[in-house]
């Protein structure tokens, strides 16, 4: 019986991430102690990770019950999908289009979501990128993408 | 009388027009930022950083100093006034400021941090200028073996203070040191987990680490609950305290920049063991024991003065030994990497003037945050009204476009997203992220001081325990380590956190 859902979930992370480290560092050379290859201390690493895992595993059969609170996968799938959106669509569309995508799609997660402060929000950032981003401080971000025609 | 010359140099290079006036936008904008609700100094560093890349180094770092002491006063602005700490170091400011500031007298905890924070920034600036080349000195004896275990120390260190579960702060830190040897292998040239992709051969950017963890990360961890935030601002009236209040705060400032400027010399510590140590001990003498929890104002004065001495105290190691103490330093590491400086021992005699200019800046960083914070404070009160969900679009277009900048590369725009998936499932998994930011920044360091000492020992791991001084920080950090195990002291450790 799990008692502790922390102590389970986090010790099955670690020890997926510390096996997947030692396998990967597999590829590459070991080395010895005295001159090391660049396999040594990531399996060094990923052999700790697992041992921490596999205590909090342990752990999480004996000790007191905790619980992990609901995930908000409204914000994470808005906040997050935003973010991507905008890295995958700036260089082409440009930062009048991905800006106030980034911004309506993010705000939209927030419970006091209103269109109309959205808006002009989107606008003031907008127009504070354009001018102190890319005139100001020159980075290399179009302001009307290729795929506008800009 | 070297010391005055040195002060001297500093002087010259921190009075300069450019640097003066970065200084001053450095505390402005920290400040600024600092009082918004949800960001931290970490958050607030990590997303002007890219700004300061194109500045010269020296003016790039006073203006990052200037960005850290901003940030942390502001974060004791929203302390006593909201009752919102903005970093751990300001939760205990909370207690007894928010409890003065509901009485009324919020303008007499806003002098009380703002004069302890000056007068612990000014002790400790003396103390970095006379104790910085010594410690260095001795730092150049350092071998490999000295500050591998130094960094264990450190590690330790940032272990024992993070909130939650001691085995969880273990495993994010060794998670941190492995995600920091992502990239290209000096020694040998391999490419270590980058399956295959060129843009991760140089390695993973320490800002879209912080960027991700603690910018993303925190705005879906506040959007959790957000129908529960709501701000409630007291009436300020009368800025100055009274006669009888000055009297009450000099001897706990006094108290409280010494322990803070002790404990902020410790690796791995920083600010906030000095503030809940101060705020303890005066609890524990102070003859207005009774009045603690409701607003007395040396609950306010000691830890502001411990937090402010023990920011600046850390810098000590940082500059001296090159080793970051908190995710802040870390930070500052990254920048004078990114500047071409490798921090450590040598920068003193290499580079006096950078040395010392951000020594004395960090004096004059103090006086401006005195200085802005009596005819701004009606404007520090308005931003911090501004609601959240108005503010946190903002936030994540400048990460974006500030993760962007650093290489122009949409990638780290992804990567970003990713971290912040990653620091808000830890938090959910009761994990503080912060120590797996200066794991992050460590983990190349550490390989790589491990593989020299391993190969003038011969391959004898002994070698960490036959050197005195590295033997002595290895037993500290075990010491450390074995004190939250026991039941005593991992009591207090709970409360500590609790209150």
């Amino acid at each position: 019986m799990i008692r502790s859902a922390k102590d389970f979930w986090s010790g099955l992370i670690y020890i997926c991430l510390g096996s997947s480290a030692m396998i990967i560092a597999r590829d590459y050379s070991m080395g010895t102690a005295v001159r090391m290859g660049p396999a040594y201390f990531p399996t060094l690493l990923g052999g700790l990770l697992i041992f921490i895992g596999t205590i909090s595993v342990i752990r999480s059969f004996v000790v007191t019950a905790t619980t992990i609170g609901a995930f908000a996968f409204k914000g994470i799938f808005l906040v997050i999908g935003a973010t991507l959106l905008f890295g995958a669509i700036v260089r082409g569309a440009g930062l009048i289009v991905a800006l106030p995508l980034l911004v309506i799609i993010s705000a939209y997660a927030s419970v006091h979501f209103r269109w109309r402060t959205t808006l002009i929000m989107a606008a003031g950032l907008v127009t504070f990128c354009v001018f102190v981003f890319v005139k100001g401080l020159g980075i290399p971000l179009p302001i009307i993408g290729a795929w506008l025609g800009g | 009388m070297e010391l005055l010359d040195n002060l001297l140099l500093g002087l010259q290079t921190a009075l300069t027009l450019s640097n003066l006036f970065y200084c001053f936008l450095g505390v402005f904008l920290g400040t600024a930022i600092g009082v918004l609700p949800g960001l931290g100094p970490t958050a607030t560093i990590a997303m002007l950083l890219p700004v300061t890349f194109v500045l010269p180094p020296v003016t790039a770092l006073i203006m990052l100093a200037g960005i850290y002491y901003g940030s942390q006063y502001g974060g004791s602005t929203t302390s006593i006034l909201v009752n919102l700490p903005g970093e751990a170091a300001s939760v205990v400011t909370t207690l007894d400021g928010y409890q003065m500031a509901k009485q009324g007298r919020a303008g007499a905890a806003l002098a009380a941090s703002a004069i302890g924070s000056f007068f612990a920034g000014t002790v400790a600036t003396l103390l970095i200028a006379a104790f910085g080349p010594p410690l260095a000195a001795v730092a150049l004896q350092f071998g490999p073996a000295e500050f591998f275990s130094l960094m264990v120390l450190g590690l330790v260190a940032s272990v024992v203070l993070a909130q939650g579960s001691l085995l969880h702060a273990i495993g994010i830190v060794v998670l941190g040191l492995l995600l920091g040897l992502i990239g290209t292998d000096v020694n040998s040239g391999t490419q270590r987990f980058t399956f295959g992709m060129y843009e991760l051969a140089d390695g993973i950017g320490f800002v879209t680490v912080a960027m991700g963890m603690f910018g993303l990360g925190e705005i879906i961890r506040n959007l959790e609950n957000e129908a529960g935030r709501s701000v409630m601002l007291t009436k300020i009236a009368g800025l100055w305290p009274t006669r009888e209040e000055f009297k009450r705060m000099v001897a706990p400032i006094l108290r409280g920049t010494v322990i803070g400027s002790a404990l902020g010399i410790l690796p791995g510590s920083g600010s906030i063991l000095g503030s809940f140590a101060a705020y303890s001990i005066e609890k524990k003498i102070s003859k207005h024991r009774d009045e603690f929890g409701k607003g007395a104002i040396e609950g306010v004065a000691a830890p502001e003065a411990a937090n402010n001495a023990g920011a600046q105290t850390s810098f000590i190691p940082l500059l001296t030994l090159g080793i970051p103490s908190n995710p802040v330093s870390a930070l500052m590491v990254g920048a004078m990497i990114v500047h071409g400086i490798q921090p450590g021992p040598s920068v003193i005699n290499e580079q006096p003037a950078l040395f010392w200019g951000m020594i004395v800046s960090m004096w004059i960083g103090n006086l401006f945050l005195v200085v802005l914070n009596y005819p701004l404070i009606g404007m520090w009160v308005r931003m911090i009204m501004i609601p959240y969900h108005l503010l946190f679009p903002g936030i994540l277009v400048f990460c974006a476009i500030g993760v962007f900048s650093l290489k122009n590369a949409t990638f780290d725009i992804y990567l970003m997203a990713l971290f912040g998936i990653v620091g808000y499932v830890f938090s959910k998994l009761g994990a503080e992220p912060a120590p797996m930011l200066l794991a992050f920044i460590l983990g190349p360091l550490m390989e790589e001081y491990l593989r020299r000492a391993m190969l003038l020992s011969r391959g004898d791991p002994m070698v960490f325990l036959r050197r005195p001084i590295s033997a002595t920080l290895l037993a500290l950090a075990a010491l450390a380590m074995l004190s939250v195990l026991l039941p005593s002291f991992s009591k207090t450790r709970e409360e500590a956190f609790k209150e």
